[in-house]
């Protein structure tokens, strides 16, 4: 018979391991699709590799799809330790681009040095103020968070296509759509060939892990996250901790939106996620809401995106693949999870009468 | 002229029934998935695929069950029997649920659904009920997949608190502990709701690709399936309620497109917004006014693990 026993604490290297297991089964689960189509896996992940890695081009292509996610997975971190489910970066994506398009559209002769942090002030706030609204009910009166936030996405991807269609519409663009291309001036500069929103990124997760680690607020979130009732034994402000950390938490999703609206799209349009704030959530929780693998893991996953839409041209299948795996990646890394914390014992010969 | 807007909203309700109920079966087995959307996904694009490889009505619902049944099983393996974490492999469904849709559904963008499907969910008015003056045209003049829709509702009513197996279900739900000691399955149970709830997401999914647009687009749901998880919180995951849930959103699907007939200048984009923003203000109304009748089941999104007690 079979028997599942807790098990105490797992080494890290054995957990590390399980993962890789989990990762490589995945691989492999996806390879069965790949085969049902025609292709050879082998061939289709080696020009996944070319295709993210392949050259300078393509590896620059990857690190800036990697700048997002990095981001919005620490904002996302930052409320899922809290075991507040914020699904709504894609929204306080949308926002924050928002906000600092309001500022570059409303003040296009600002120099660079006063248009750009106005415009990251107003990605801030226009992610903070979104994210702030769900928290405020959750904190008043419980409201379910994941599903507010959730619509709040819809709401505000409405929003921008009113805005596109409607008071924002660019008059040049001869009926077209799409809301006028930012000055030069708000664009954000570029660093060793790549747009500053890498060293912006690093910066921010090393502010995290310091924010998380090291401060008492930091410590307060953690508390919040193991029991909401052990917090407020020990006296600590949980609403007032759930308010600051989830503005928090959409600041920097709002961010993201300001980095993409400047730096990758020039303008505000529908399109600005381009999906990161759901990819977010699957890269936060596999780094185990840790902000150093967040990089890892993003990079992982920025890779998977950039590769799959190379594999795209060269095998004809379709970049929705990408989302694919990353399903099948989260399902197996979720399930490998369970071997961490049980141990399943065989009995040869039950004793008979106990079960 | 509001006969006719609520016939309308009947139609555009019936998705959203189909996956409420399946959801409210999932909850009363104590579990929470987020997967609603991907799942309603999975279906519609199955569904829709099935009906334009074969033109066969049956074979499209069965495959959009299937489709549905199939990512419900995934749900139900990782969080019952390897108890995995709810709230992301929900999430993680829904991910993997669009992926998989439009994945499928590449290169279906504009096909239209065969004519013998289309002619087989044609309306059909009920003999005497149709007759019956305002609600007859309301309720009783559609196609038999929203009668199909009033059937599963009122069946699972029954279902719930009028037999045993119901029973049962609420007390997995209510206290899974003391269900498993007084020998219910509750391995059985779970996966058996899951999977229901799978199918009848699917389903519903189905209504969207094969009766309601009935063309193939990308992400077809618009969300329907995030919002049926919050209008069981509405239904105070009573089957009967539903009937005023789901057609009450079917009306704000549909009242934007109604209003630009009589020249009502708002943007139809705020209207279009509307079902978002209510399912928004009743989730802060239920939150508010938490009575004793709307709490969900105690045992809603906790794992559990018989050793432990």
């Amino acid at each position: 018979m079979i028997q599942i026993v807790k098990k105490g604490e797992t080494s890290k290297k054995k957990k590390i391991l399980i993962h890789i297991s989990a990762l490589f089964f995945a691989l492999l689960t996806a390879s069965l699709f790949i085969l049902l189509m025609g292709h050879s896996p082998l061939k289709v992940y080696l020009s996944m590799i070319q295709g993210a890695f392949g050259t300078s081009y393509r590896l620059s292509e990857t690190i800036v799809k990697t700048i997002p996610l990095v981001i919005t997975s620490l904002g996302i971190a930052l409320a899922f330790r809290m075991k507040f489910w914020n699904i709504g970066a894609e929204g306080q994506i949308i926002m924050g681009a928002f906000g600092a398009s309001w500022f570059a559209l409303s003040y296009p002769h600002l120099p660079s040095w006063i248009l750009l942090p106005l415009m990251a002030l107003g990605g801030l706030i226009g992610g903070g103020l979104w994210a702030l609204i769900p928290a405020f009910f959750r904190a008043r009166f419980r409201t379910n968070e994941t599903i507010f936030t959730l619509m709040l996405n819809y709401i505000a991807l409405k929003w921008i296509t009113y805005l596109q269609n409607g008071p924002w519409k660019d008059p040049g663009a001869l009926g077209f759509p799409k809301i006028p291309n930012f000055h030069e001036h708000a664009v954000l500069p570029r660093l060793f060939g790549i747009h500053i929103g890498w060293l912006i990124a690093l910066i921010l997760v090393a502010l995290s892990a310091l924010f998380i680690n090291r401060t008492k607020k930091g410590y307060e979130i953690q508390v919040i996250g193991e029991s909401e009732n052990t917090a407020r034994y020990a006296g600590i402000n949980v609403p007032g901790t759930i308010l600051t950390t989830i503005f928090l938490s959409g600041a920097l999703c709002g961010l993201t939106g300001m980095i993409e609206a400047s730096a990758i799209n020039k303008t505000l349009s529908v399109e600005i996620t381009g999906g990161v704030g759901y990819t977010a959530i699957i890269t936060a929780w596999l780094a185990n809401l840790k902000e150093p693998l967040i990089i890892v893991v993003s990079f992982l996953f920025a890779a998977m995106i950039q590769g799959s839409s190379y594999i795209q041209m060269a095998f004809q299948i379709p970049q929705s693949a990408a989302e694919i795996l990353q399903g099948l990646i989260l399902f197996f890394v979720l399930g490998s999870e369970f071997f961490i914390r049980y141990r399943i014992h065989i009995r040869r010969n039950p004793v008979k009468g106990v079960s | 002229m509001l006969a006719s807007f609520l016939h309308a909203a009947v139609i555009a309700g019936t998705p959203l029934s189909f996956a409420i109920l399946g959801e409210i079966l999932t909850e009363r087995a104590g579990k929470l998935n987020l997967g609603v959307e991907g799942l309603m996904l999975m279906g519609a694009v199955i569904g829709f695929k099935t009906a334009l490889l074969t033109s066969n009505p049956f074979l499209a619902l069965c495959g959009a069950a299937l489709a549905g049944a199939a990512g419900a099983l995934i749900f139900a393996f990782l969080t019952v029997t390897l108890r995995s974490n709810q709230v992301v492999t929900g999430l993680a469904l829904t991910i993997f649920g669009t992926g998989f849709a439009s994945f499928v559904g590449q290169g279906l963008a504009g096909f239209v659904t065969p004519e013998q499907v289309k002619s087989f969910f044609h309306p059909l008015p009920l003999p005497l009920l149709s007759r019956i003056p305002f609600l007859g045209e309301v309720l009783f003049d559609h196609s038999i997949f929203v009668y199909a829709g009033y059937l599963v509702v009122i069946a699972a009513y029954f279902y719930l608190y009028k037999t045993r197996f119901g029973l049962n279900l609420r007390a997995v739900g209510e206290n899974t502990a003391a269900a498993d000691a007084a020998g219910i399955n509750i391995t059985k149970y779970k996966f058996v709701h899951i999977l229901a709830g799978g199918i009848l997401a699917g389903l519903g999914g189905a209504f969207l690709s094969l009766v309601y647009v009935p063309t193939w687009q990308d992400n077809i749901t618009t969300g329907r399936g995030w919002i049926a998880v919050a209008l069981v919180i509405f239904c105070k995951w009573n089957p009967i309620r539903i009937f005023i849930g789901a057609f009450l959103f079917g009306g704000l699907d549909i009242i934007g497109f109604r209003l630009q007939g009589l020249n009502i200048h708002i943007s139809q984009y705020f209207f279009d917004m509307l079902p978002y923003i209510v399912t928004v203000l009743i989730l802060i109304m239920m939150s508010v006014k938490d009575s004793k009748e709307s709490s969900p089941p105690a045992e809603l999104g906790r794992p559990y693990f018989r050793e432990d007690k």
